[in-house]
């Protein structure tokens, strides 16, 4: 791994959750270890998808990246500088080239502003604490200029986001996101709203802006067809720690990790024929409930290959097993 | 398929009042199910697969709902004719239906033994103890863990997928021959999913029920339904066996769909195919091709007249393109 090209470092980030009891008196009677010690970067240009199941901690991880939430504990290296300390103005700076775009395109839309509005603000945001300076010209024609770029007609200006469709709205969301010019993308979830027809046109949109504006994306999903579609290298995660990461070719051919292996074999396949042929992995049980301190492999409770001698007490790391692909799990070294 | 034919609905149409106009949700559909096949309702959201399967339960809330026309017939008898207590008698007991949120629909302030209880003594007249056995078996035959003590609990004390086994627990209890599955995975994990569609697919298997499986995802159709009917703003589109549809697809838009979704047994960069445009406003639609504006191969005839049903070999097909006598 090059050093020189990476544009996000996540290094041991934890956000925890406290759980508290008693209405007057609060007091913390444990947490909820939403992301528990993850490490990754994101290399300029690519597109790194994060993928897992309902509560793994996908989303928390983005958001402890753009410092939506303090982190508990650990570092964010965006272009070598930590964004957990930085502060006010620095802060601000950081945000400028670091956007997201949200899952919900309904709530994530201000309905008492306009479409234009909402594509400004952060223009204005900008201009107002002296970072950028623009004229209400400049950010009109800014504005009609995004408009068209993300395939809305620059007509629908003064239009509120209840007028839109879902697909339009959430090209709102894009075009708000490209506003700054940020260098990288948060995607959390951004098609998971959308029917089919219209997941297609938002990813097809992803990429051609990913091409002309050399972006980089950090895209959230829980489809692993759409991870395997728009991502270069993917990393799953698994009651918030990251079990495997591979560029997205290896992955999708050759799984490590029993839980990549499941989840990839239970999608189900558009193609009767493939599908009467396939053999599931079938998990049991459910996702556990992230509030216990582990002292053993994350998966261990569901996991069909599990080595009691091995996997109970001990935690695997994230191992480099081939080139660029690595797996957290005993199957592969000892512990 | 040679089967008894168990449910025939015929042209039904299910409107709705709106103060902009009526929204004609449902706009003469017809299909049949034979007893033991699985049928799956596609289509993106607002097309009509829900109304159409609540119209077929007297479940649509009136006003602002109305059925127009058509009939349901469960064994030859026209649902829409019956009394309320006797739509009230198969509801439940002849055809039972699973929701996509489970929480919604399972009453939080009792117990699930209180709410499968209630239902099997109503449908099948048992006494409250052999009720009680009857939810512990079901619930067994599920896959719930312990079934005896959990019977006993409380719906918020179960995990999402453990609310939808408990959803179609209780829709089997009283051996339906009909199965309503209404997007029964939409709001789970894929590995739960897969749980979930696998405990479908045995149940309806060995009690021999029908079943009519409404979604959007075209994977789990795939691996699911004998056959598939395709829906586009409020009609049929496309009707045929599952190999056939998905290796031949006809119709532009299933055509479309199709190709649209990414799929990770053929993974590669490129391009998706993408239907452009949005899905038609439903309120005072005129009677064309509601496709058209977003159809690659759409001509005058789409413009002027909704296309009749076309048979070809074992389907059907609504599509000038089909069509010998524009």
């Amino acid at each position: 791994m090059s050093a020189n090209n990476v544009l996000l470092e996540v290094k041991n980030l934890k956000m925890h959750f406290p759980i508290e009891e008693g209405v007057l008196f609060k007091r913390k009677v444990g947490d909820i270890r939403a992301v528990d010690g993850i490490s990754f970067d994101i290399r300029q240009g690519e597109t790194m998808g994060l993928v897992g199941e309902s509560g793994c901690g996908k989303s928390t991880t983005a958001r402890c990246i753009a410092q939506l939430y303090k982190p508990t504990a650990g570092e964010v290296l965006f272009q070598g500088e930590d964004l957990c300390c930085a502060t006010g103005r620095q802060l601000l700076q950081g945000r400028m080239n670091l956007q997201m775009i949200f899952q919900d395109p309904y709530a994530s839309l201000n309905p008492r502003m306009t479409a234009g509005a909402i594509i400004s603000e952060p223009l204005v945001i900008y201009t107002k604490r002296g970072l950028m300076s623009m004229s209400r010209k400049d950010i009109e024609k800014r504005v009609e200029e995004l408009m068209e770029k993300v395939g809305l007609s620059r007509y629908f200006i003064n239009r509120y986001p209840h007028e839109f469709s879902g697909g339009q709205r959430q090209r709102i969301g894009v075009a708000r996101a490209l506003a700054l010019n940020p260098k990288l993308i948060l995607a959390d979830e951004p098609v998971s709203a959308l029917d089919v027809s219209i997941q297609a046109q938002i990813l097809n949109l992803l990429k051609d802006l990913q091409e002309e504006f050399n972006l980089t994306y950090l895209f959230i999903a829980h489809d692993l067809a759409v991870i395997e579609h728009i991502s270069t290298r993917v990393a799953v995660m698994y009651l918030g720690v990251i079990v495997e990461v591979s560029d997205s070719r290896t992955l999708y051919k050759n799984p490590l990790h029993p839980y990549t292996r499941a989840l990839l074999s239970a999608v189900p396949i558009p193609d009767p024929e493939v599908e009467s042929k396939r053999q599931r992995i079938i998990l049991e049980g459910d996702v556990p409930s992230p509030d216990k301190v582990r002292t053993g492999c994350y998966f261990y409770d569901r996991c069909p290959n599990a080595m009691p001698d091995k996997c109970r007490d001990n935690i695997p790391p994230l191992r480099q097993i081939e080139n660029d692909h690595h797996t957290a799990c005993f199957l592969y070294f000892n512990p | 398929m040679d089967t008894e034919v168990i449910l025939q609905v015929k042209d039904l149409q299910t409107y709705f009042n709106t103060d902009d106009g009526i929204v004609k949700a449902v706009d003469g559909i017809s299909y049949q199910l034979h007893r033991g096949e699985t049928l799956g309702l596609v289509g993106e959201s607002g097309c009509g697969k829900s109304v159409s399967c609540l119209s077929v339960m007297k479940l649509i809330p009136s006003p602002p709902g109305r059925i127009v026309g058509g009939q349901a017939l469960l064994d030859g008898q026209d649902i829409f004719r019956q009394s309320p207590a006797e739509v009230r008698r198969i509801r439940g007991g002849r055809i039972s239906m699973i929701f996509q949120d489970p929480m919604t629909c399972l009453n939080p302030f009792l117990r699930i033994s209180t709410q499968m209880v209630e239902t099997i003594r109503l449908h099948q007249g048992l006494g409250a103890a052999q009720a009680k056995d009857k939810a512990v078996d079901m619930l067994r035959l599920v896959g719930i863990p312990n079934p005896a003590k959990r019977v006993d609990a409380y719906p918020h004390q179960f995990s999402g997928g453990m609310r939808q086994r408990v959803m179609i627990a209780m829709a089997l209890s009283c051996n339906p021959e009909i199965l309503i599955a209404d997007e029964p995975t939409t709001a789970l994990d894929v590995t739960i999913q897969a749980q979930i569609l696998e405990i479908i697919k045995k149940l309806s298997r060995e009690l021999g029920t029908a079943v009519i499986l409404i979604t959007h995802d075209l994977g789990v159709v795939a691996g699911m339904c004998d056959n598939i009917c395709v829906m586009y703003a409020g009609r049929i589109v496309e009707k045929a066996p599952v190999n056939v549809l998905y290796r031949e697809p006809k119709h532009p838009y299933t055509q479309g769909l199709i190709k649209s979704v990414p799929r990770l047994d053929r993974p590669g960069k490129q391009r998706l195919h993408s239907i452009e445009g949005q899905p038609p406003n439903l309120i005072e639609l005129p009677d064309v091709c509601a496709f058209h504006p977003r159809c690659e191969f759409a001509m005058d005839v789409c413009r002027r007249k909704y296309p009749p049903e076309t048979a070809l070999d074992g389907r059907m097909v609504r599509c000038w393109l089909y069509e010998e006598n524009k």
